[in-house]
């Protein structure tokens, strides 16, 4: 027998622990490069989460359900951009009106569906690949959205830094004044990345109601989205940097489930304080150095724009 | 022919009074469509909502039962939104109020004095206060966003009181459920008119919207409140220290949360149980924005918050609709306020211009 | 001069309006560019000379007037639009992308997709052509101010401009980085290239321009050869009455140094901050001492260690009347007789949405005893505000309107008015007439100067070399953090203060000769 038969489901629990956080703090991240600071993350995953959910019970398909999702995140992050973009809210304000929000609206589309049972996402298994020892099951048996979740990843690092819209879209959040006055349609350009992390966050919502614990709950996310929010600062705005973080806090809530599942000698109260201390201590980590924030945050990020002249 | 927004010369007194009106009423038209949706008669459930609940003395006392903690809440958290610090975390601190506060009679539950109570609340502002010192001591000495801290200490709190609850502070006479025994008479908040609910907290609150209101607007702190808020860098040149008002809003926020909480455990719920508050802490958030973040203000939009709470209730028992209505309402109130508020800033033109713009 | 004449013009404007709220900005403007030609617009600031630059690059649109491209009209949607015929435009304020590189910029101002690499060699190409040195891979954020107008000029270079137009190029460069640039555009001129110089610099219009239009308050005043002009005729047409120098005070002879600054060395605070080395010079009473120096040169923090925004690490690097004051914070100051006004003054001289009785509480509530019993007495601030605005003459409906509902003027006659009335032993005073318009410049001196006659000692730091020379006993210059030896304005020139501006701390050559091959 082998004595590391623990390790492949570890792993493979906080891939599922790790992926909501990567879709919210991926979609997050290219609304703050484009200047806007949407607060909102933890409504619109509530709000996907209650979406995917019922799509997926009426209808049976994952697909519709994991479209439905993204279609409603994007939908609350238009409510955002309305608010913040077109009548110059207060992002920090219209940001937690969207959370609240989404914490009430979610509440009330799902009171119907407590309880009820959906299967969990189904993994791919990749013939072959899948069975090789080890490796096996934690790369090659996931299901879709995980493989999703790094692929978007992957392409938002190249949208931004690859692309002339990518370049478009960070000039926009570091000087919308600049940007203004060479021609580019700010506010449009915020549309479209509001909007895109609105998706991410209802996808990333609805990997939780589907795969991580297939069912819905009332306020079933229980701080992810804020959680999304610190990664980006602890990854200072770099795509690559959010994957790890977001693992690293995947293992973190699985550590503290096994640990307490393992009987440690601790009040399972306080290992679930985990992600939320460690969330904590992340963010004294990497704000303690003003300059490094100052360098990699864009320099628009929450500010109103309105054209002036 | 387009309709432009404009920023207008001054911003406009008339529409700071006037925006929360519309809010209102557009919050009201769109639940009447959420209404349709959910199949019940829209007058009907209207009634339910804003009438039905406060058809008695009865019903009016609860009013303020559920409005003092909100009003608490609030009050503290406008002083911080005044001053750009965004303490959103006014529920853990108010766990933690209630936590505190209640320790003195956990531990000593045989006091008879007449100091206990009092103790009892300056413990509550006490464990409030210092909640929320951490994000003070994270954004002052880390330079830590106190929106994200504030916010995880919530869930640290709520897990704390719930170690305690299932833990030591369990009442041993209680059949191993969750809660503590509850509160003596000398713990007890005394009831103000007899045959309801109103208790002592809901002067504090008063007491706090009324020395909240001459802080601000006649006090130097006040002052530089406002002036770090609207333009730090005027703060500096004036000699106020960001710092302090930073540390200062919070303590003020967190104490005034901590008296909440322990007026929740010691006043209407009158023993520590696993959950203390229905949110009241992120709903004061909206109380705030609602009553322009000036204490009378926030007093009125206490009042009405306060009244969704029980007009849910009464709507849940009266016509089945589900609670969460409550929190979609509100959650409403404020989008339909922070859209309005462009209104105060800009205004909006009929651009008739001669030749075609594009 | 080139060739000017004959054909159509390259730009033409028709009869060009534009109303914003509560004014006229563009009243029926008529404007004609030959290709080959420089062109000045010649206005004070609020003479609508902005307006319409946006109008022709697309940025605003006309509710008035033609527009007339090489004889045949045309709309200009957009400064995509604009670009696409052929205009290109340098902004006063830069638009330009701090964070990121210098070829990163220049993409960005052009159209469709670039290839990077290609894109850097014709960046070289083009600034070794023109004289224009630049490190396509530098971050923005880590360049000179002279650099980051060179990164604006290479990218309209890049796309061939017909018409090139130059906000108020000169207001950031050394008089000898501004030589340079003229020689820059000559060669354009001579290519064909038409330029639209957009100035109030009197001698630097005369020296570079072919033709100038005059605007006075949204209005066409008058078409004119400059060359043609004298100074005093241009300014003529400009301000519209008779130019009056400012009464200057005699000559200051050994009054008490007042405010004393020794060794002052401040690190910076921010990682594109500058820091403050060694600084010594001495204020004395009845003087106003100048300190001259391109915007970024450490003023800012000059100003900010002297008000005590930021203290000093020696508590004797600043005495004010022999009392050391390096440690004290801006209130203790201010009780010892310190006055400041920023340069800023929306967001750090004021509070932009409190009312002017409330803005003059901010800094005179502790020597104007605005507090009784911990309470903040109104009725003494409102006093306080009133005298503020009647004895400094500023328009206002009344004192319980904001500070941003007054005009740029206006407000800075309040703030310099409300630390006046302070009675203070020594005043600091930051481009105390940027933005103004000229009546209010010519009171703000002539208060200051009233100020140092009564034995105050007046410090102004200002990039305007005019309103130095115009005002000042004894000017220094600031370049890097570092400030000069003070000389007394008979001893010196404008071009060794040019010199000193860049960087050559009084001998040698200036530093940016040597990029020129």
């Amino acid at each position: 027998m082998s004595g590391f038969d623990w390790i492949v489901p570890v792993f493979l629990t906080v891939i599922t622990a790790a992926t909501p956080l990567v879709f919210a703090a991926i979609g997050e991240l290219v609304s703050e490069k484009s200047g806007v600071l949407n607060l909102g993350v933890e409504g619109m995953m509530l709000v996907g989460a209650a979406t995917g959910f019922i799509a997926v019970t009426v209808t049976g398909s994952y697909f519709l359900g994991v479209a439905a999702a993204a279609f409603a995140g994007a939908a609350m992050a238009l409510l955002f951009g309305i608010l913040t973009l077109s009548l110059m809210a207060n992002q920090v304000a219209t940001g937690l009106a969207l959370t609240l929000f989404g914490v009430g609206l979610s509440a009330l589309m799902g009171q119907d569906f407590v309880g009820v049972p959906v299967d969990a996402l189904t993994k791919l298994n990749i013939p072959g690949l899948s069975d090789i020892p080890f490796l096996g099951p934690i790369l090659f048996a996931q299901d879709a959205l995980v493989y999703l979740s790094i692929i978007m990843v992957g392409v938002v690092g190249w949208f931004l830094y690859k692309t002339k819209a990518g370049l478009i879209l960070r000039a926009v959040g570091d000087s919308h004044d600049a940007a203004h006055a060479i021609g580019y349609p700010v506010i449009a350009i915020r549309y479209l990345a509001v909007l895109f992390g609105g998706a991410m966050s209802g996808i990333g919502g609805a990997y939780l109601s589907l795969a991580y614990t297939p069912m819905w709950a009332e306020n079933m996310t229980a701080g992810r989205g804020w959680i999304a929010l610190a990664l980006i600062v602890f990854a200072t705005w770099k795509p690559g940097l959010v994957l790890l973080g977001a693992y690293m806090f995947g293992g973190i809530t699985i550590l503290q489930l096994h640990a307490q599942a393992a009987g440690l000698d601790v009040p399972s109260q306080f290992l679930s304080m985990l992600p939320y201390v460690a969330t904590i201590v992340v963010l004294v980590l990497i704000s303690k150095d003003q300059s490094r924030i100052r360098k990699h945050a864009p320099a628009c990020i929450g500010r109103v724009f309105h054209p002036a002249a | 022919m387009w309709l432009k927004i404009e920023k207008r010369p001054e911003y406009s007194k008339g529409m700071v009074y006037a925006t929360p009106l519309i809010a209102l009423l557009l919050t009201v038209l769109s639940s009447i469509i959420l209404f349709e949706v959910l199949g019940v008669n829209p007058m009907e459930a209207l009634y339910q909502f804003f009438v039905a609940p406060l058809d008695s003395t009865y019903g009016f006392s609860e009013l303020f039962v559920k409005a003092t903690p909100l009003i608490l809440c609030a009050i503290g958290l406008s002083v911080g939104f005044r001053a750009n610090v965004w303490n959103i975390g006014a529920e853990g601190q108010l766990l933690m109020g209630a936590i505190f506060g209640s320790s003195l009679f956990i531990y000593y539950p045989e006091t008879e004095s007449v100091f206990l109570l009092p103790v009892m609340i300056l413990m509550g502002a006490v464990g409030g206060a210092a909640w929320a010192a951490i994000p003070a001591v994270l954004k002052t000495r880390f330079n830590a966003n106190e929106i994200l801290t504030s916010l995880m200490l919530v869930y640290v709190a709520g897990l704390i009181l719930s170690f305690l609850i299932h833990g030591s502070w369990r009442d041993p006479a209680g059949f191993n459920f969750p809660e503590s025994q509850t509160f003596s008479d000398s713990a007890d908040m005394p009831i103000l008119i007899a045959g309801t609910r109103m208790h002592l907290g809901t002067l504090l609150a008063l007491l706090a919207v009324l020395g909240t209101w001459i802080m601000m607007a006649r006090t130097l702190i006040g002052f530089q409140v406002k002036v770090i808020g609207e333009a730090p860098r005027a703060g500096g040149y004036a000699g106020f220290s960001q710092k302090k008002i930073i540390w200062f809003s919070l303590l003020f926020s967190g104490a005034l949360a901590g008296i909440a909480g322990i007026s929740e455990v010691s006043g209407p719920i009158d023993q520590v149980v696993p959950v203390i508050s229905p949110g009241y802490g992120f709903t004061a958030i909206i109380v705030a924005f609602l009553g322009r973040l000036h204490p009378a203000g926030i007093f009125f939009a206490g009042l009405l918050m306060a009244l969704t709470y029980l007009g849910g209730e009464t709507a849940q028992i009266n016509l089945g609709l589900p609670l969460a209505v409550t929190g979609v309402f509100q959650g409403m109130v404020l989008f339909f306020l922070l859209a309005s508020d462009v209104l105060i800033h800009y205004r909006f033109r009929w651009n008739f211009s001669t030749k075609a713009v594009s | 001069m080139s060739e000017t004449g004959g054909g159509a013009p390259q730009l033409e404007l028709r009869g060009i309006t534009k109303a914003y709220p509560g004014c006229l900005a563009n009243d029926h403007i008529d404007l004609k560019i030959m290709p080959g030609e420089i062109h000045a617009l010649l206005g004070e600031n609020g003479a609508g000379k902005s307006t319409l630059v946006k109008i022709i690059y697309g940025v605003l649109a006309a509710d008035e007037g033609d527009i007339l491209w090489e004889g045949v009209p045309v709309t200009i949607p957009n400064p995509h639009g604009a670009r696409k015929i052929g205009i290109g435009m340098v902004f006063q304020h830069f638009s330009l992308f701090e964070a990121m590189t210098v070829s990163e910029n220049i993409a960005l101002g052009l159209p469709g997709r670039q290839n990077m690499r290609s894109l850097e060699k014709q960046i070289i190409d083009v600034s070794k052509n023109y004289g224009l040195p630049l490190d396509p891979q530098r971050q923005v954020h880590t360049l000179s101010v002279g650099e980051k107008q060179r990164i604006e000029i290479v990218r309209c270079l890049l796309q061939n401009p017909k018409l090139l137009i130059m906000d108020e190029p000169t207001s950031v460069l050394t008089p000898q980085e501004a030589e340079k640039m003229f020689e820059t555009l000559r060669r354009l001129a001579t290519e064909g290239v038409s330029i639209l110089y957009i100035s109030h610099k009197l001698d630097e219009i005369r020296a570079l321009c072919h033709k100038a239009t005059i605007l006075r308050g949204g209005k066409f005043i008058n078409e004119c050869d400059p060359t043609k002009e004298t100074a005093k005729t241009l300014a003529e047409m400009m301000i519209g009455s008779s130019l009056r120098a400012p009464a200057h005070h005699k000559a200051v002879k050994g009054g008490d140094v007042r405010l004393k600054v020794r060794n002052l060395t401040v690190p910076a605070t921010t990682e594109f901050g500058i820091s403050l080395k060694d600084i010594s010079f001495n204020v004395k009473s009845g003087e106003v001492f100048g300190i001259a120096g391109v915007a970024g040169n450490g003023q800012i923090e000059l100003l900010s260690a002297l008000s005590g925004e930021t203290r000093s690490q020696a508590a004797d690097a600043v005495t004010l009347d022999g009392e050391y004051i390096g440690w004290l914070s801006p209130n203790e100051r201010r009780d010892l007789g310190l006055a400041f006004v920023p340069e800023d003054r929306l967001g750090h001289g004021s509070v932009p949405e409190m009312t002017l009785s409330e803005n003059a509480f901010l800094s005179g509530y502790n020597r104007m005893k605005l507090i009784s019993a911990g309470f903040i007495n109104n009725i003494s601030s409102a006093r306080y505000a009133t005298d503020i605005v009647r004895k400094f003459d500023v328009r206002t409906p009344g004192i319980f309107h904001t500070a941003n509902s007054l005009s740029g003027g206006n407000l800075q006659k309040f703030i310099v008015g409300r630390e006046i009335l302070q009675k203070p032993d020594v005043i600091i005073v930051a481009h105390p007439t940027w933005g103004v318009d000229a009546g209010a410049a010519a009171f703000i001196h002539q208060t200051l100067i009233d100020l140092a006659e009564k034995g105050a000692a007046v410090l102004v730091i200002s990039q305007d070399l005019d309103e130095l020379f115009a005002i000042s006993n004894r000017i220094a210059v600031i370049s890097e953090g570092r400030l000069s030896a003070a000389k007394s304005l008979k001893e010196i020139t404008v071009e060794e203060i040019g010199l000193l501006m860049g960087g050559t701390h009084g001998t040698g050559a200036p530093k940016e000769a040597s990029h020129v091959a």
